[in-house]
């Protein structure tokens, strides 16, 4: 058991380091970002900026093999290279779904001239992309998608409503789960495309969230026209293709709860003052804090073990399902605590109350949205209990039923 | 990074895994939950044999020579089948005291005897938490008097280490001075007793350390290794329910297809699952002797007392009213979780002692 790099990771950290600290600067505190004051237009430009630089020093796909465009590296070097990204200020997230999710998957199902446009594309970032599978009837149920894909010669026309689509309003193209049969049962009816951003019909509007950003989209398909030549694997062989884009997804969801939140809360309760005395002498906020650490560390020991499993070349093994349940919790269940003990003032905005609120209480509104994102604890829940303790599945009355006499 | 055992380490794991399988069966646990044994001498035995229990004295002084890691894995083996012996009051307390406090000649003196099984040893280091208002020993500087209450395996116990003012003291129990009385515990498997010192021959630690100093050292490394305990007894009394879950049937369906009983148990699981990372931080924290020592204690501490009792009460639960029986196991796993969670200071005195490192680290 030892915490430190092995010579060859020693190795690849330094020669990331060297790379970011010329090309990247480092962050003043845990909590800097690089996009503060910029507006969408400027993030997007920037972003794209970082990802044309990471592609060519062979950053932007560490394990994608070099023949895909991709650095021929390991699990473990992606990891050193975003534990070390993180310490610079450097856009984040953008480009998430396109290299996630949608180019894999594209570089598996699609044709060849496609995988040869679109790949290099994506990951220089020409071309940003989203995945757009849920539905506004169909969230945790994704087999219940109702946006209809119909065969007209050489094309297929879409119709329908895609909803918490993360980042449309950027990008160029997206993923697209559609319904091509309506009389096989619900999972088996379904097809996927590559969907122009750009094409007529293609309307995205932005939803405006609790936290007061614009992160997720609506999308309306009127009528979208693609050419058949654009599907993703078979007619009616979406389900299999979506569940090989979600396992693409595994470590890259779930181990966001900051490593530094519990001395926030102590810097914070230091200044909070109770009935005249700072509230950090009061044991019952020394207790919150404890706790917090707990869920914080436990969630970034739990990805150690993941780590250590991939860089002895296993899976990661079912302790990570955890993750996202403690990491969406703790993120609620810390911030929540710290706005409480100012009392009264604890919940003025932090442009009254103080700029080292800032990055708690966005924390504090983005908490019920990363516990629904990826799925909600409850179906985290379920897949703990099935999966891992093997506990019977759900009762489904849809499985073998057309989906067309499904109850809606 | 390689935060895990190694194969060696998993190889011991399974050999004493498969050893308490076959002896510490619940049969053997319930000789000494009935009184008939003051432990489960077979159990002891062959944890002494395989060089387990000693995992981590030194070979210099009789042990096996392997280290903390291999210790902790034995301690989740232990855990886990519920193992009915001293093997807290021997190695994770008296022994650690021992080999930190003692000089070349007490180690010398007590550490093959106690790796070799031929003494059972105890230790009472003091603790905040008191009830009994039972007066502090004196020491003479050659003999102890007065009263202890509630030492782990007092009964038994061959010699003890013991905390008078700021001293430890050496005590073998042996001398004709010593009275014992046996006290009754929640855990009957794991036994309390009352010793009386009137001028009994006692000697102080000598090893260069201040007792107190000492006295938290062992506290920290018997947290983690107490975790373990836990972390082993929290997995086992899930599957145990989860099992049940499975064969029994209520309303015409298996009840662990209940969403509510599935969630219980996710829940379980993920605190299990914490608890046993931050267990196996302390293991690396304890035998790299890191100063992260007291923190991750702690946080192992609090995070598996926790879990330990959330599995053991919500697995009487899941079992329905079998579960509240004495022929079930689950309430042997009740017992043991609350044992374990206030045998060194509670969890709340944990979760303050974190806190305070986390203050201080902050600083």
């Amino acid at each position: 058991m030892d915490f430190r790099d092995t010579p060859e990771e020693a190795a690849f950290r330094a020669q990331v380091r060297a790379w970011l600290e010329a090309n990247a600067q480092p962050k003043k505190s845990d909590e800097d970002r690089f996009d503060k004051g910029m507006n969408d237009a400027e993030r997007i430009v920037a972003a794209r900026a970082w990802q044309k630089k990471k592609a060519a020093a062979g950053y932007a796909a560490i394990t994608w093999p070099k023949e895909a465009g991709g650095m021929g590296g390991t699990p473990m070097q992606q990891v050193i290279y975003g534990q070390e990204e993180a310490r610079f200020l450097v856009p984040r997230m953008i480009f998430e779904n396109s290299l996630g999710q949608c180019l894999p998957t594209v570089a598996t199902w699609a044709i060849p001239e496609l995988k040869a446009r679109h790949v290099p594309r994506g990951l220089s970032g020409d071309e940003i992309w989203c995945q757009l599978f849920s539905e506004p009837a169909a969230g945790s149920d994704t087999g219940g998608i109702r946006t209809r894909a119909e065969k007209q010669g050489d094309a297929w026309v879409i119709n329908g409503q895609k909803v918490w689509t993360s980042g449309a309003q950027f990008c160029d193209y997206g993923i697209l789960l559609a319904r091509s049969d309506w009389d096989k049962p619900k999972q088996d009816g379904l097809t996927m495309f590559i969907l122009d951003m750009k094409a007529p019909g293609v309307e995205v509007r932005p939803i405006h969230q609790i936290s007061d950003e614009y992160e997720f989209n609506e999308v309306f398909l009127t009528d979208v026209r693609i050419p058949d030549s654009h599907r993703l694997g078979p007619e009616c062989g979406g389900w299999k293709v979506m569940l090989s884009t979600l396992m693409h997804e595994r470590l890259s969801v779930g181990g966001s709860l900051p490593t530094h939140l519990h001395r926030s809360l102590i810097d914070l309760a230091q200044k909070a003052h109770w009935n005249g005395r700072p509230a950090i002498e009061d044991s019952r906020v020394k207790a919150r804090i404890a706790d917090a650490y707990l869920s914080q560390k436990g969630v970034e020991l739990t990805i150690s073990r993941g780590i250590t499993a991939l860089s002895k070349g296993r899976e990661p093994g079912p302790e990570m399902s955890i993750l996202k349940l403690v990491a969406g919790k703790g993120i609620q269940d810390i911030t929540s605590f710290a706005l409480e003990m100012a009392g009264a003032e604890g919940t003025l905005g932090h442009r009254d109350l103080g700029g080292e609120w800032e990055f708690i209480q966005r924390l504090w509104l983005s908490a019920p949205g990363i516990r629904l994102a990826g799925g909600s604890d409850e179906i985290m829940k379920n897949i703990i209990a099935e999966r891992v303790l093997g506990l019977p599945g759900e009762i489904r009355t849809d499985r073998k039923v057309p989906f067309r006499d499904l109850e809606r | 990074m390689n935060f895990d055992f190694s194969d060696d380490q998993r190889l011991l794991q399974a050999e004493v895994g498969k050893m308490l399988a076959e002896t510490s069966t619940s049969a053997a646990v319930r000789q000494v939950l009935g009184g008939q044994a003051a432990y489960s001498e077979s159990v002891w035995r062959n944890l002494i044999d395989m060089g387990a229990a000693a995992a981590a004295i030194p070979e210099a002084y009789g042990g096996a020579g392997l280290g903390y890691l291999e210790l902790c894995l034995v301690a989740e083996e232990a855990g886990c089948h519920l193992a009915a012996v001293p093997l807290s009051s021997s190695f994770y307390l008296a022994a650690e005291a021992i080999l930190h406090g003692g000089s070349e000649a007490q180690k010398q003196h007590w550490l093959p005897r106690i790796a070799a099984g031929e003494v059972i040893a105890t230790a009472a280091l003091g603790g905040h938490e008191t009830y009994l208002a039972t007066p502090a020993l004196s020491f003479d500087g050659k003999s102890v008097s007065g009263k202890v209450s509630a030492v782990p395996d007092g009964l038994v116990a061959g010699m003890a280490v013991l905390k008078a003012g700021d001293d430890l003291l050496l005590v073998d129990l042996a001398a004709p001075s010593v009275s014992r009385k046996a006290l009754s515990s929640l855990d009957p498997t794991r036994p309390y007793a009352e010793l009386s010192f009137a001028n009994t021959p006692a000697e102080k630690l000598t090893g260069g350390k201040s007792g107190a100093a000492v006295a938290a050292r062992v506290l920290n490394g018997a947290a983690v290794l107490l975790a373990f305990e836990q972390v082993g007894g929290a997995a086992r009394i899930l599957e145990i329910s989860r099992d049940y879950a499975l064969e029994r049937k209520a309303f015409g369906r298996q009840i662990g297809s209940f969403q509510a009983l599935k969630h219980k148990m996710a829940e379980i699981y993920t605190a299990n699952e914490l608890a046993r990372v931050h267990a196996y931080y302390g293991a690396w924290a304890l035998s790299s002797d890191a100063p992260e020592l007291a923190l991750a204690a702690g946080a192992a501490r609090v995070a598996a007392t926790t879990a330990f009792n959330r599995a053991a009460e919500e697995g009487i639960e899941i079992h329905g009213g079998i579960g509240f029986t004495w022929e079930m196991d689950c309430h042997l796993y009740y017992r043991r979780a609350r044992y374990l969670a206030q045998l060194i200071g509670s969890e709340h005195a944990w979760r303050a002692q974190l806190a305070d490192e986390l203050v201080r680290e902050a600083a």
